[in-house]
């Protein structure tokens, strides 16, 4: 057992591509709406797949990459993708009532690196419904791992010790080398992830799930914050078109922008 | 086996008192913040003043910290920034860099130290990787990318790409909090009269290494923080295209510019450029972009705006839908003519 030992935690969000309406008592959004795997997370199997398929080259051998999400029986769904997409096995830890918080879910997280012995963890930056972007710097700081995050390039050493990563930085981007074990949050330039085919998709309902409870982690769900409430932001109102570049000028002077 | 979730029950409650008793406390004394600037090469970064500015909302006592090498030009910098009570410094070039595995340790200490109520730090590329990691080791739920305070616990923030707006209330202490560098504009730089105090150094050493940076060199106004951006799309059509037309524009303006993801991913402009949910958020005086047809994860990053103005050959963009003034037309005549213009 020398080899990666890959962790990637996806997560079931609203799409990408729909526009989220708040609901009528202004508690949180609509979710009857089309679902799929947050676009952050395809990056991270995607990855992880990638280094393994990449063995050959100067990649360490990858021992196995487990999924894992927590939430609602329907992330499910999304676990199968990553399985489709090259994920080995899954764990979920299925939650109705509560939407999870990042500290929690890196408590979680924390608890499975350790029982399945992982020595990497590759999560997304982010999830596009909740924009926190925490998960990954506190997985990494309960574990007293390195991480790198908003990665846009990961090289792991032939000797599966260390990592080199190239990540987004404000105004451009940095490396830095970090030891095994560690965390990584992936950025979108990381990689493109491939499309599921469909006899992956049939082999992927062969391959085992795990269904399991906070419990069963010892982590509590409590929620640290408390939702006032929610609501939609202030519309704004487009100011209609002008002709010609004249017009365009004579407008911005008019609003002062210019 | 019974009494197992009884008692985590019990523990569970214990807790949630502790930290309303917590909360109680803190809001019948006054506000203790420290505000995490940052720094390079001996510089302070003016934008993340705006955590400074965000103190002041909370009010209260506001400290500033900084940490690395010849620290010192910094804090005295630092000193007369409006608002700031007393200045931190740790002057240890192991800090440069801004890594989390030592800074990490370092906030802790000094967030101890100080028996802060608040810790606030911009949402910058530092402030996203830095404070999560310290919110975990002080057990604490962080709030991100804020955009308003409404009292010492309650906090509005975007979701959804900006396409709702959360109100959370904390009951954890410290609270640690970044905040979104447009929503809190950097007051003066000039006119405080801070304290110097050397803070607490645990020389924690960093297990990562920093090996190196390419950072995009640019002499026009940085982006984040611009009073004019304009800003180009898939519709440049190429890199060439993108670097004749935009620059001259930005230029007649005083802009920085930005690009949509679409236009970075084309590789027509750099990644550091990127404007919306997954790059910067801007809020200027006037964006004004062309050829960006306006997807939700776009205008996540610039409908707060002051005016917005679009140039697109589609009259159906949605872009034109949140543009204060549109113009239909190929923006490879209509741009050139803008800065024509604009010049005379």
């Amino acid at each position: 057992m020398s080899g990666l030992r890959i962790l990637v935690p996806v997560k079931r969000v609203i799409d990408y591509a729909v526009k989220p309406r708040v609901n009528k008592a202004g508690t949180g959004v609509e979710t009857n709406v089309k679902h799929s795997m947050n676009p952050f997370d395809e990056l991270s199997i995607e990855e992880a797949v990638r280094i393994r398929e990449n063995k050959t080259k100067t990649n360490p051998a990858v021992d196995d990459i487990l999924a894992f999400s927590a939430g609602p029986s329907k992330s499910q769904d999304i676990l199968r993708t990553a399985l489709a997409m090259g994920a080995d096995r899954a764990i979920h830890v299925v939650e109705e009532k509560t939407e999870l918080e990042p500290l929690t879910i890196a408590k979680l997280l924390a608890a499975v690196t350790k029982q399945e012995d992982r020595n990497l963890v590759i999560l997304g930056k982010q999830s596009i419904d909740d924009d926190s972007g925490q998960t990954g710097q506190m997985l990494a700081g309960l574990l007293g791992w390195p991480q790198a995050t908003q990665a846009s390039k990961v090289e792991i050493s032939s000797d599966g010790k260390s990592a080199t990563v190239t990540r987004e930085v404000d105004g451009g981007v940095e490396t830095l080398k970090s030891p095994l074990p560690m965390v990584v949050t992936t950025d979108l330039r990381l990689n493109e992830p491939r499309y599921a085919t469909l006899p992956s998709i049939m082999k992927a309902k062969k391959k085992p799930l795990e269904k399991k409870t906070l419990a069963d982690y010892g982590v509590d769900g409590a929620l640290r914050l408390k939702t006032l409430k929610v609501a939609e932001p202030p519309a704004r109102q487009g100011g209609g078109k002008v002709e010609d570049v004249d017009g365009l000028i004579a407008k911005l002077k008019e609003l002062g922008a210019i | 086996m019974a009494a197992a979730p009884l008692r985590s029950g019990l523990l569970r409650q214990t807790a949630t008192c502790l930290r309303q008793s917590r909360a109680t406390f803190s809001l019948g004394r006054h506000a203790s913040t420290l505000a995490v600037l940052e720094q390079r090469d001996g510089k302070l970064n003016i934008s993340s003043l705006a955590s400074v500015s965000a103190a002041q909302k909370l009010g209260g006592s506001i400290h500033g910290f900084v940490a690395g090498s010849n620290i010192k030009g910094v804090a005295e910098e630092l000193a007369k920034v409006e608002g700031l009570e007393k200045v931190i410094f740790v002057d240890n070039g192991a800090y440069d860099k801004g890594l989390p595995e030592n800074w990490g340790p370092l906030l802790v200490e000094n967030i101890k130290k100080g028996g802060y109520t608040h810790v606030l730090a911009g949402h910058s590329a530092f402030g996203k990787n830095l404070l999560p990691r310290v919110a975990a080791l002080l057990d604490v739920q962080q709030i991100s990318d804020i955009t308003a305070i409404e009292s010492e616990d309650t906090f509005v923030r975007p979701i959804y790409a900006g396409n709702a707006i959360l109100t959370v209330q904390s009951a954890d202490s410290p609270k640690i909090i970044t905040v979104r560098g447009t929503a809190f504009q950097a007051g003066s730089t000039t006119g405080g009269s801070a304290t110097l105090e050397e803070g607490a150094d645990p020389k924690v050493e960093s297990t990562t290494e920093w090996i190196s940076e390419d950072l995009a060199k640019s002499d026009r106004p940085d982006l984040g923080s611009a009073d004019k951006v304009v800003s180009g799309g898939r519709g440049l059509k190429s890199k060439e295209e993108f670097d004749r037309i935009m620059p001259p524009l930005a230029d007649a303006l005083g802009a920085a510019i930005g690009a949509s993801r679409a236009a970075v991913d084309s590789g027509f402009a750099d990644n550091s450029l990127q404007v919306g949910q997954t790059g910067k958020n801007v809020a200027p005086q006037l964006y004004l972009c062309a050829g960006i047809s306006g997807a939700i994860q776009h205008l996540a990053g610039m409908k707060d705006s002051k005016v917005i103005a679009a140039i697109n050959k589609d009259a159906d963009a949605p872009i034109f839908q949140v543009a204060d003034v549109g113009l239909v037309g190929d923006l490879f005549e209509k741009v050139p003519e803008l800065t024509e213009k604009l010049k005379k």
